[in-house]
């Protein structure tokens, strides 16, 4: 890599880059020789870093005007609201950065699995990606608690009961969550805590992230390894931050318009109620990117049957390189995988879906149906499907459609396009 | 293969986007009203705020609170606007309970601007009391707390009826037609002629639903206007830059054998 070689050309330069080479780590940043045929869905790693950025930033502000108290922190967002400066500006990016957030996270998690972005030797970096996910949830979730409107309320009570499930010792741990005997203002207290720390915790996640991409460097659109520097990629500075400046001020532009135009389309009416213990809404329903694992949950009839099938859908995905038995990364060449992947979006569509409906009848049953095709998908499909499936002819390089085994030479440029 | 699974895909998404509507119905959908604050630059119409804020203090104050607004808000850009004089006159008409003073006392003053409006009861539990066991709800953010937001306010004053005759009602509950379940503890309480507007309009019952649901879109979100100005404007600079941008891009990218 071509930091080794990099100098500064001053004398102070060197002096501190001996010391502490931080110049060496900008060269490489902006060197990083990056695969030059990836398309727009790989720009979403630029994106949530910039929805990280943007939550620390606006939720350091509100921290300073929020109250985490059960009596006042109705009250203090809407002083934040109407008196602070700009307050409502920064609520309101706040919350609606929470879900532009998860949409780009959501879609960053599909690119992977369609490019095989998790295979070798990339497994650490997917692996990290998911703990990310997870201490994302935790945070959206304890973040949505804080304004002690009535689904905060009732989504607290509903998300730690579940640990109640726990044999033997589920009632305790509950009781020590809440740090009270319901949900309460010790609740409210650590909550917000943890929403202040979960932050920068995903923050150092993501400088590993990042590390641990650097050691391989990108996947491609193609998904076959290249030689890097060559002919086949492009220093990362300006090819690629431009590309994804481009990128990330299209997606300022939807988020921009949820902000200004559609501000609570999002959420739910039922959380501009201040909290009542006494009063149970009609339908208690998590925030739209949890549904699917909240259909998940109710799909089971049993209470801790469904948080441990709640939990190993997230789980299972930390082992998924290893369920994967495809030599062949990008779903371009996965013909058969190709429509399995198609028919994963739709089913995590479907049971988001039914997440947001009542619990019962023809909803129960699709629910289920879709539970176990998740759990078929990687369990049975993916490693299946790795054995059985005789892939399309891979190109020799980025730069030469030549293709192993002499098939259509435009094969694989066609197909990215389609994607 | 892909891009028939993308057309399902869509299929698929759009078919959810419809069935939610039909399915998440509670009670009839509430009246389509034109509101002028609706669209990229809606804006509240001024002297429908004014007549709004009149029909809130002389009927709806009564029993509800609205406890985040100060009387100063009513004054400030973007809602009714009313002059200096008559915020300061408006709030002095208002009884405020201040204190404690220099001996120890609360004391009643008159109003003002900076003052909070005033509740008309002491607590929840005084309110829950004089109103047969329903607590009148804080009308702060009572729009965006709604499903259905001003429709269903409107919807809701307007849709008190003759209850079907094989519904039962207890004392004090009464059948509207727009409410979930149809059983509002709230009564009728707009009838014409209930208000003398000081512009002259004509106080009819349609008239004052449609002034006090504006008055209450503005108090939940008095930013609106501000807002709307701000969005036009941001989506303006980030259309332009990102235009600017995606042309270096091309440029950029025209030195390298690969399509952008």
């Amino acid at each position: 890599m071509s930091e080794h070689e990099y100098q500064p050309k001053s004398k102070v330069g060197k002096w501190f880059n001996d010391r502490l080479p931080l110049l060496s780590l900008a060269s490489h940043l902006t060197d990083y020789p990056t695969p030059k045929n990836l398309n727009y869905w790989w720009t979403f790693g630029g994106i949530l870093t910039f929805c990280l950025v943007t939550q620390i930033i606006t939720g350091i502000v509100l921290a300073m005007h929020y109250v985490a108290h059960a009596d006042l922190a109705f009250s203090s967002v809407e002083h934040i609201m109407r008196d602070v400066n700009y307050g409502w500006l920064i609520r309101y990016i706040h919350s609606n950065g929470a879900s532009m957030f998860f949409l780009a996270v959501y879609i960053h998690i599909f690119r992977s699995l369609f490019y095989g972005s998790y295979k070798s030797p990339r497994e650490v970096i997917w692996i990290i990606g998911i703990l990310i996910y997870l201490l994302m949830m935790a945070a959206a979730f304890m973040g949505y608690v804080l304004p002690w409107g009535q689904m905060s309320f009732w989504g607290a009570t509903v998300i730690t009961n579940l640990f109640s499930a726990i044999p033997l010792v589920g009632e305790s741990i509950t009781t020590w969550l809440w740090g009270a005997y319901s949900v309460d203002n010790p609740t409210l207290n650590r909550f917000f805590s943890l929403h202040y720390l979960i932050p920068f915790l995903i923050l150092g996640l993501v400088v590993l992230h990042i590390w641990a991409l650097h050691v391989p460097g990108n996947n491609n659109p193609v998904g076959i390894d290249i030689k890097k520097p060559s002919k086949d990629t492009v220093p990362f500075h300006p090819y690629i931050t431009i590309k994804d400046l481009f990128a990330l001020l299209m997606f300022m532009i939807i988020f921009s318009g949820f902000v200004f135009f559609a501000p609570n389309v999002l959420g739910h009416s039922d959380n501009y109620i201040p909290a009542n213990p006494m009063v149970t809404p009609a339908h208690i329903v998590p925030e739209w990117y949890l549904l699917p694992f909240y259909a998940i949950l109710r799909s089971v009839p049993d209470k801790l049957g469904g948080v441990i099938l709640m939990f190993s859908a997230i789980f299972i995905l930390l082992i998924l390189p290893w369920l994967d038995t495809s030599k062949v990364r990008s779903s371009v060449f996965r013909p058969i995988y190709r429509q399995f992947f198609w028919i994963l979006v739709i089913d995590v569509l479907l049971l988001g879906y039914m997440g947001a409906m009542p619990a019962e009848g023809i909803y129960l049953l699709l629910t289920r149906v879709g539970t176990i095709y998740y759990f078929l998908h990687f369990l049975v499909v993916l490693p299946v499907v790795g054995y059985l499936e005789k892939t399309d002819p891979l190109p020799v390089s980025i730069s030469d459609p030549i293709m192993t085994g002499g098939a259509n030479v435009s094969f694989a440029k066609r197909n990215d396009k389609n994607i | 293969m892909i891009k028939i699974s993308n057309i399902f895909l869509k299929t698929i998404i759009f078919s959810f986007l419809i069935s939610f509507k039909t399915f998440s119905a509670e009670a009839i959908d509430p009246i389509k009203v034109d509101w002028s604050f609706k669209g990229l630059t809606g804006k509240f119409d001024r002297s429908s705020l004014q007549r709004g804020f009149q029909v809130y203090k002389e009927v709806c104050s009564s029993c509800h609170s609205m406890k985040y607004l100060s009387y100063r808000n009513l004054g400030e850009p973007g809602g009714p606007e009313f002059t200096e004089k008559e915020v300061k006159a408006i709030a002095a008409s208002f009884e405020v309970t201040d204190g404690p003073d220099s001996q120890g006392e609360m004391f009643l003053r008159p109003g003002r601007p900076a003052d909070k409006f005033v509740n008309p009861y002491p607590n929840n539990q005084a309110a829950m009391a004089a109103n047969g066991g329903a607590y009148p709800p804080d009308m702060s953010v009572l729009v965006k707390a709604r499903k259905g937001g001003a429709d269903y306010i409107y919807s809701v004053l307007l849709g008190y009826e003759e209850k079907p005759a094989e519904m039962i009602l207890d004392d004090g509950v009464y059948y509207n037609k727009y409410m979930a379940g149809n059983k509002i503890k709230m009564p009728k309480v707009l009838s014409d002629g209930l208000v003398d507007y000081a512009d002259g309009t004509n106080s009819t019952e349609e008239q004052m639903a449609r002034d006090v649901t504006t008055f209450l879109s503005w108090a939940a979100e008095p930013e609106l206007e501000e807002r709307h100005r701000t969005g036009v404007k941001v989506m303006i600079y980030l259309i332009l830059l990102t235009i600017l941008v995606y042309l270096s891009m091309k440029r950029l990218w025209s030195r390298i054998d690969t399509e952008v």
